[in-house]
């Protein structure tokens, strides 16, 4: 699986595929999960806002409620629940896609062509979500920030002043750029193990479905794992 | 020419390929022909390097195949097309973009010039009216037609044929045997062709090889294996169930 990585790493370098496949692979990874991020980003943020205005009413410090959805949303629940979701809807596709063309001879064909197949099957997609997630974390956290507004603010009466103020005064550019190294380090993972498990899928259907399983699980595990490594060291 | 010297390939404990010797000769069509799941497909990926021998060598030209850069293997492809079982075109592209892929790939030729030569292989195999179809709207003889289009498109020096017609009917399958024959006069390429349909293999092989528990048991001229004495080549072409080819 390294060796898999590595080379996919060479090939960025040397043969990164080209533009059109690249944008496609965009469409594909970012805009089309754009449904999910923001309808899982508002829901996130509401709840956010409720479990912790009830919280800081114990302490009287309601007004902290921006901070406290802020720093959870950017440090946190952003990177990794776009990258789940992201994992769910387009890491399972990739598998699933590439496994296919592996059943069916396609990637042989290319092979058969003297053509590289990570050029066309496998660069352009980890190129495609090295961008899409920190876009897609990013999203998730403004419209988490707003779902928390909308609770907090509009439904619970807290002080829309002190809801931004706070939270300007909270949230430092190292959060920020912590949530943002992670969601581009998520974006390798799932297309990664993506590509990886789908280029070596078993036989026949069941070889291709018990390889997308396996992808969905380990992206979703490595996912978790290595946000725990990077919190540590970012902190 | 292609020479494979030795070669042994096995899958878990299963021995596909036992020491096993071949030289395809340039210019001539050569047939390998027997049982099924014998190795014949697993020959076949071994000549384009698709599949590694667990030892022996394998040369084209005259060029060592293994243990070689991947960019010195494309160069060495570059000789060849493939004609696989199930045509394996992308199915994701139309049939002109199947067939158009690897002039766009390979070559700096206009979209115009692409279009006129996609246009005239198509028509080459006898294919009109499905330039905008997609693989899975087409029957199985047309992708045959498409991946042979496919193959033939950037004039191959070599050209392998996985079993081309298995599962066609009589008539598509003599027009594709008609097709690899004039194609073959026309450009005059190697092909190798794994292939079941005795005995019209024998009058487009000049070459046929059988292969049997993993070696080339006979190879000859059409002729020569058609009236060969050896029991297991002359079981396998009667189709007799009696005889040393046990089914099971």
């Amino acid at each position: 699986m390294g060796g898999f990585l590595l080379y996919s790493g060479y090939m960025i370098v040397r043969r990164p595929g080209s533009p059109l496949h690249i944008l496609k692979q965009l469409r594909f990874i970012g805009t089309k999960s754009l449904f999910v991020i923001v309808l899982t980003a508002a829901f996130t943020g509401m709840v956010l806002g409720l479990q912790g205005y009830y919280t800081l009413a114990k302490f009287g410090s309601e007004g902290m409620l921006g901070t406290v959805v802020a720093l959870s949303l950017i440090r946190e629940l952003g990177p990794v629940l776009a990258a789940l979701m992201v994992t769910g809807r387009a890491g399972s596709a990739i598998t699933a896609e590439i496994g296919i063309m592996r059943i069916s001879e396609q990637i042989d064909a290319l092979e058969t062509m003297a053509l590289d197949p990570f050029k066309y099957l496998v660069t352009p997609k980890l190129i495609a979500a090295m961008i899409a997630l920190p876009l897609l974390c990013a999203i998730f956290d403004v419209v988490g920030i707003y779902g928390g507004w909308l609770v907090g603010v509009k439904l619970l009466g807290v002080n829309p002043g002190a809801y931004f103020y706070e939270m300007e005064k909270a949230v430092v550019w190292r959060d920020v750029y912590s949530g943002f190294v992670k969601s581009y380090s998520f974006g390798i993972i799932i297309a990664w193990i993506g590509c990886y498990k789908g280029y070596f899928a078993g036989h026949g259907a069941e070889g291709v479905s018990r390889a997308t399983t396996e992808s969905v699980v380990m992206t979703s595990v490595l996912v978790l794992v290595w946000d725990y490594f990077l919190t540590s060291v970012l902190l | 020419m292609i020479r494979l010297s030795n070669v042994h390939k096995s899958f878990d404990s299963q021995h596909v390929l036992n020491d096993l010797n071949l030289e395809i000769p340039a210019g001539q069509i050569t047939a390998i022909i027997g049982p099924s799941g014998e190795g014949k497909s697993v020959l076949l990926k071994h000549m384009i390097g698709l599949t590694k021998p667990d030892s022996g060598r394998i040369e084209v030209d005259g060029e060592n195949i293994l243990n070689i850069r991947r960019s010195q293997l494309n160069r060495i492809r570059e000789k060849f097309g493939m004609l696989f079982q199930n045509a394996a075109l992308f199915d994701s592209m139309s049939v002109f973009e199947n067939v158009a892929f690897p002039l766009r790939e390979k070559t700096t030729l206009s979209k115009h010039e692409i279009e006129q030569r996609v246009r005239s292989a198509l028509e080459h195999v006898g294919l009109k009216n499905v330039n905008g179809k997609y693989p899975d709207e087409i029957s199985g003889g047309m992708k045959k037609r498409v991946g042979l289009a496919r193959a033939l498109l950037l004039d191959p020096k070599i050209i392998l044929f996985d079993e081309p017609t298995t599962g066609l009917d009589p008539i598509i399958k003599r027009a594709i045997h008609k097709l690899i024959k004039d194609s073959h006069a026309k450009f005059g390429f190697t092909a190798v062709i794994v292939s079941h349909e005795i005995p019209e293999i024998f009058d487009i092989a000049q070459n046929v090889a059988m292969l049997y528990q993993g070696k080339i048991l006979q190879i000859g001229s059409s002729d020569e294996m058609r009236t060969s004495t050896h029991p297991v080549v002359k079981q396998f072409i009667s189709g007799s169930l009696d005889g040393p080819i046990q089914l099971v």
